[in-house]
């Protein structure tokens, strides 16, 4: 799950990461007060959308008064900021974040990240800031310093002497970056992150290092255990499909084809959108039902597969290990019949009391086909929606 | 042959009395499989489907001789009673488990740091070996009837598309040594290279199928290992050509990021090494049966 930078920011506050001041507005009006709140000369306007490349997309702009302040919002509340993130459809603004300007002098690079092959988090530091991290990794990896953080002590002192070295800092501006990365560490472990990302760490003409920007993202296995974090989940920046999939216990992803896909398991899932492509289709979605799926499962899935306008036909593929084919039949049958399914339906099962389910299947007097491998399926839908 | 576990094998359950735990325990035991001792604290003392229920793990293995376990306890206490598996001194523990923060994970990892115990998963189908048609050693959540014993070793990150590469090997009349499901998570136990050199040093193990997916470098690195250690045919199959960058695909590791991870690189990386790799997963068993000749 992310947030955006406007929460992200309150909850690093709270362990000691400087931030600018800010307010999070809803209407132009209140980012023309929030202006007038700040008090300062400068301020910026920065749209809250959970993508990154706002900046270069038009959705940060300096203010220097209230009126300008409201103008610039209106410009961007309630539109659509297409960013290299996002994809061409863009996302819609409905907060602005007003916060204090700052006088930079400097731009650096700082997350911490949970790594597999470290098995643990990595604190990652660049001299560079604003950067995209993953490109100046293929091209300059020498100037990324990677650190390893215990998973129970933390980051340990030498480790964050050599990252402040690293970036240049000395004397009072290492002291306060080590102030800000021991925030910023303990926030990711206290709160269960996945990425806790400072872009750009900045050092101000004052001298002060502060987080000018910051996401974070968690672990979703770990959220029932922080309901204070649950609770900044924001369902608009959310596929409506997604959200409406997860209520069921499905996992669903939309994706820009017009075959629908209804799989058990992940993997399964995976290769049967892979074999539609190698098949000459494409696939509307990835959707796995999981492993105990019922006849109420598939329904709420064959729903959820047809809300998408682009879906022609749909594809189901199910290795009944836990679940018998033939309930799976039935699931289907009930499904296609209650949804008054008008577009192809091909279904591939496989597993205990296949003959039953292949029965049911074809006595059911539904307009679909069963095949009796993947390819074979995948072979048949791409042929019955051409 | 096999490896890991074998007909022999004495297993216990930790999380037997919940309901996930009973009915796959119970699946177990009708396979034939040794599972001697149910652990669940505050429950110790009962008999339940003829297994002796306890408090502790410790108390289990001293009691039956268990050497392994099968968890099944709830995301919020598995690393829990992992570490107590491995305190208690067991040689593996299969973590079947979903949803485990993976926080918790790396707290595993580090506790485990210097113990023998090896661990398999979490959120994995587990392991099996099959030792006859109908019977063998069976400590997760795939269906036992497409196993038969043979000489095939599987291993994979995924549980639905092990299934279908076991169901194939079965169909084409092959069988299996041992299928071991490491888990689709980013922090985990057993991984790829692990599980090939055991089957490489399995005098029972012909041939491997390994199963990959997007997300991380485990399979890259595996190909790497494959290239210099095991001589057996190997048979692959990746999962995810066409999942698109930034979206996790189901498991929590099997997500595109940065460029890496796609299923291009771990085939390139596949070919390199010489394995024998598969457009679709519904050719895994054929390719098997050509390439051993048989």
């Amino acid at each position: 799950m992310n947030i955006h930078e406007y929460q992200a920011k309150q909850l690093l506050a709270k362990f000691g990461v400087p931030v600018s001041r800010g307010i999070a507005c809803r209407t132009a009006d209140e980012v023309g007060k929030a202006f007038a709140t700040l008090g300062e000369p400068l301020a910026v306007v920065k749209a809250q959308i959970h993508a990154g490349g706002r900046g270069k997309a038009g959705g940060v702009k300096l203010v220097r008064s209230a009126d300008e302040a409201r103008k610039v919002a209106e410009g961007l509340l309630g539109k659509a900021l297409v960013t290299h993130q996002t994809g061409p459809e863009g996302r819609v603004v409905k907060t602005l974040y007003v916060e204090a300007g700052s006088d930079i002098a400097r731009e650096m690079y700082l997350a911490v990240v949970m790594d597999r092959s470290a098995q643990a988090p990595v604190v990652i530091a660049a001299a560079e800031g604003g950067v995209d991290i993953e490109e100046l990794a293929a091209h300059k990896p020498q100037a990324i310093a990677r650190h390893r953080v215990h998973p129970v002590k933390g980051l340990l002192p030498f480790q964050t002497r050599a990252l402040a070295k690293h970036l240049g800092l000395a004397g009072d501006q290492a002291k306060g970056f080590a102030k800000l990365l021991g925030g910023l560490v303990q926030a990711f472990m206290a709160l269960d992150c996945s990425l806790a990302e400072v872009n750009p760490l900045i050092v101000t003409k004052q001298g002060e290092v502060k987080a000018l920007d910051a996401k974070m993202g968690f672990d979703d296995n770990a959220l029932f255990r922080h309901k204070e974090v649950a609770e900044l989940r924001d369902l608009g920046e959310e596929d409506p499909k997604e959200v409406e999939a997860k209520k069921f216990d499905l996992n669903y992803i939309a994706l820009t084809g017009n075959i629908g896909c209804m799989v058990n398991g992940a993997g399964l899932a995976m290769a049967t959108m892979d074999v539609i492509q190698l098949k000459g289709g494409m696939p509307a979605n990835f959707l796995d039902v999981g492993g105990g799926a019922n006849k109420q499962q598939v329904t709420n899935a064959f729903k959820i597969l047809l809300s998408d306008p682009n879906v022609k036909g749909i594809l189901v593929n199910i290795f009944g290990g836990i679940m018998k084919c033939d309930t799976i039949a039935e699931g289907v049958i009930a499904a296609a019949r209650e949804t008054r399914l008008s577009v192809p339906l091909v279904v591939r099962l496989e597993g205990t009391n296949v003959e039953l389910g292949r029965k049911l299947l074809q006595d059911s007097g539904l307009n679909l086909q069963t095949a009796r491998s993947l390819d074979e399926a995948a072979e048949k839908i791409v042929a019955a929606i051409r | 042959m096999s490896v890991l576990v074998d007909g022999n094998t004495k297993i216990l359950c930790q999380g037997f009395t919940g309901e996930a735990g009973m009915f796959h325990s119970k699946n177990s035991l009708a396979y034939g499989t040794r599972l001697v001792a149910g652990v669940t604290p505050g429950k110790g003392g009962q008999t339940i489907e003829g297994v002796p229920v306890f408090d502790t793990v410790r108390e289990a293995r001293q009691a039956t001789g268990a050497t392994v376990s099968m968890v099944y306890v709830p995301a919020a206490f598995t690393a829990d009673a992992i570490c107590e598996a491995v305190d208690a001194g067991l040689d593996l523990v299969v973590t079947i488990t979903e949803g485990i923060p993976v926080a918790d994970m790396a707290f595993v990892k580090e506790f485990m740091l210097g113990s023998a115990t090896r661990l398999i998963g979490p959120n994995c189908p587990g392991i099996i070996t099959p030792v006859t048609e109908k019977s063998g050693c069976k400590i997760g959540i795939m269906p036992a009837y497409i196993h038969r014993p043979g000489r095939i070793g599987i291993v994979s990150r995924s549980g639905t598309l092990t299934y279908e590469a076991v169901w194939q090997v079965t169909s084409v009349g092959m069988g299996q040594s041992t299928c071991i499901g490491i888990g689709g998570d980013p922090i985990k136990g057993l991984d790829f290279i692990d599980c090939l050199r055991l089957f490489q040093d399995d005098p029972g193990t012909d041939g491997i199928i390994m199963i990959g997916e997007i997300g991380g470098t485990a399979e890259e690195e595996a190909c790497e290992f494959l290239k210099g250690y095991v001589k057996k045919p190997v048979v692959g199959f990746i999962a995810g050509a066409t999942a698109p960058p930034g979206k996790r695909m189901g498991h929590a590791g099997a997500i595109i990021s940065g460029g890496k991870g796609t299923a291009k690189d771990k085939k390139a990386a596949m070919v390199r090494a010489g394995v024998h790799v598969c457009d679709t997963p519904s050719i895994l068993g054929a390719t098997m049966q050509r390439v051993l000749g048989g």
